[in-house]
């Protein structure tokens, strides 16, 4: 006998602000099953925009730190390079190549945080993180040598970079880039064909991809949906066409190719 | 490389199409007027050549003599990226096209400019509030908002 239920509104959230993610959802629900959701925003818009109106350029840089604290070099380079693009400035081929190689190194540390919140978000607490973070501390471990600094960086100056690289840079960073892909399949093994992973993962949270270019995600919720050109924004930005990213694609994307 | 079509060569060619609708061009942007943007958006997305499937962006910025509101767009199967504009006069009663049901996308983002900036987005299926509460007075990312 089918049991007749009533749909009704339950209120998720906001979370505390030092979770991740921070917002509300209104979820419609017709017995266990969710039928609606309203994301409800904005508890932590911290109008930086209105902040640097009364500030000069420069002054600027720290707050793009902040804007996304766990890519803070990407974020100073998109703005030290829209300042640039304004004020009709030539960054020295060398300044470009570097920002690049520090952007990629965000960009790992990026998505090694990436995958191991994950992780924890799935139930992993802590474990699978941590494997994470021991490579993501040799990243910052260089980024320090940069700047004195650990999370924000504040590195980028409207031509270039505040200063130029140390000696003891370049030995550290070979070795990392030597080491790195050993790292990448020891997370392999221990990820991809892990049973609870697996279970939590496929075939759920799937974006076709014509939805994909309808509702228009960015970088990696997009990257496994049919996009040939994923990496819009920085190839865009970037002035240089010999140093394009990679990226992957699958017919369909799910939270499984999300994280692969 | 997504390649950055000229404002001026676009701007060229929807001048023929759409007679009076841009208002400027330079090599980056192209202005169009906000009674016809509409139908250049419309345009834009479906015809061959453009395709502009993805918008990757949307703003509004305030000049304090008019309001603008910039359209990134990017063609996924073109590879190409255009930067549209609109401009909206005054300070009250700011009115432009809602562009949702071209892009998805627009949704949050006509919100976010109706939110902090004041500008109703006619057409949007649901133009309330995006961060602050409903009740709220003013539009605090309006350069006169203190």
């Amino acid at each position: 006998m089918a049991i007749k239920t009533e749909p009704f509104i339950l209120n998720m959230g906001p979370q505390h602000p030092s979770t991740h993610g921070v917002f509300r959802m209104r979820v419609t629900l017709d017995g266990e099953v969710i039928v609606g959701l309203e994301p409800v925003i904005g508890y932590l818009h911290r109008g930086i925009e209105k902040l640097a109106e009364g500030r000069t350029y420069i002054q600027n840089m720290p707050f793009t730190d902040r804007l996304d604290y766990v890519t803070s070099m990407t974020n100073n380079l998109a703005y030290a390079m829209a300042v640039e693009k304004l004020a009709g400035i030539k960054v020295p081929e060398r300044a470009e190549y570097f920002r690049v190689v520090i952007a990629e190194m965000m960009r790992i540390s990026s998505h090694l945080m990436g995958v191991g919140f994950f992780l924890n978000d799935l139930g992993a607490m802590m474990t699978p993180v941590l494997y994470m973070w021991r490579e993501r501390e040799k990243i910052v471990d260089l980024f320090e040598m940069l700047c004195g600094q650990r999370l924000t960086y504040n590195y980028m100056r409207f031509g270039g970079v505040s200063q130029d690289v140390p000696e003891e840079f370049w030995p550290a960073l070979k070795r990392f880039v030597a080491e790195m892909p050993k790292f990448i399949d020891e997370y392999e093994q221990l990820l991809s064909l892990n049973e609870i992973l697996l279970a939590r993962t496929k075939g759920v949270g799937i974006l076709p991809s014509d939805m994909a270019v309808k509702s228009e995600p960015a970088g990696q919720c997009c990257e496994p949906a049919v996009l040939s050109g994923t990496c819009v924004a920085l190839t865009h930005i970037l002035s240089m066409t010999d140093l394009i990213s990679m990226s992957r694609w699958g017919a369909l994307g799910t939270a499984m190719t999300d994280t692969w | 490389m997504t390649v950055a079509l000229k404002g001026e060569d676009v701007a060229k060619k929807l001048g023929e199409v759409f007679p009076g609708a841009v208002v400027a061009s330079d090599k980056v942007v192209v202005v169009v007027d906000s009674q016809h943007l509409y139908k250049v958006a419309e345009y834009l997305k479906n015809t061959t050549g453009f395709e502009f499937d993805y918008l990757a962006n949307l703003a509004a910025v305030d000049y304090v003599d008019y309001f603008e509101v910039v359209y990134h767009l990017t063609s996924l199967k073109n590879n190409h990226s255009l930067v549209l504009k609109t401009r909206c006069y005054g300070r009250e009663k700011l009115t432009v096209p809602s562009v949702y049901s071209l892009w998805q996308t627009a949704d949050y983002q006509e919100r976010e400019a109706f939110d902090l900036m004041g500008i109703t987005f006619t057409g949007h299926p649901n133009l309330k509030r995006l961060f602050l509460w409903e009740g709220f007075e003013g539009h605090p990312q309006r350069r006169d908002y203190l």
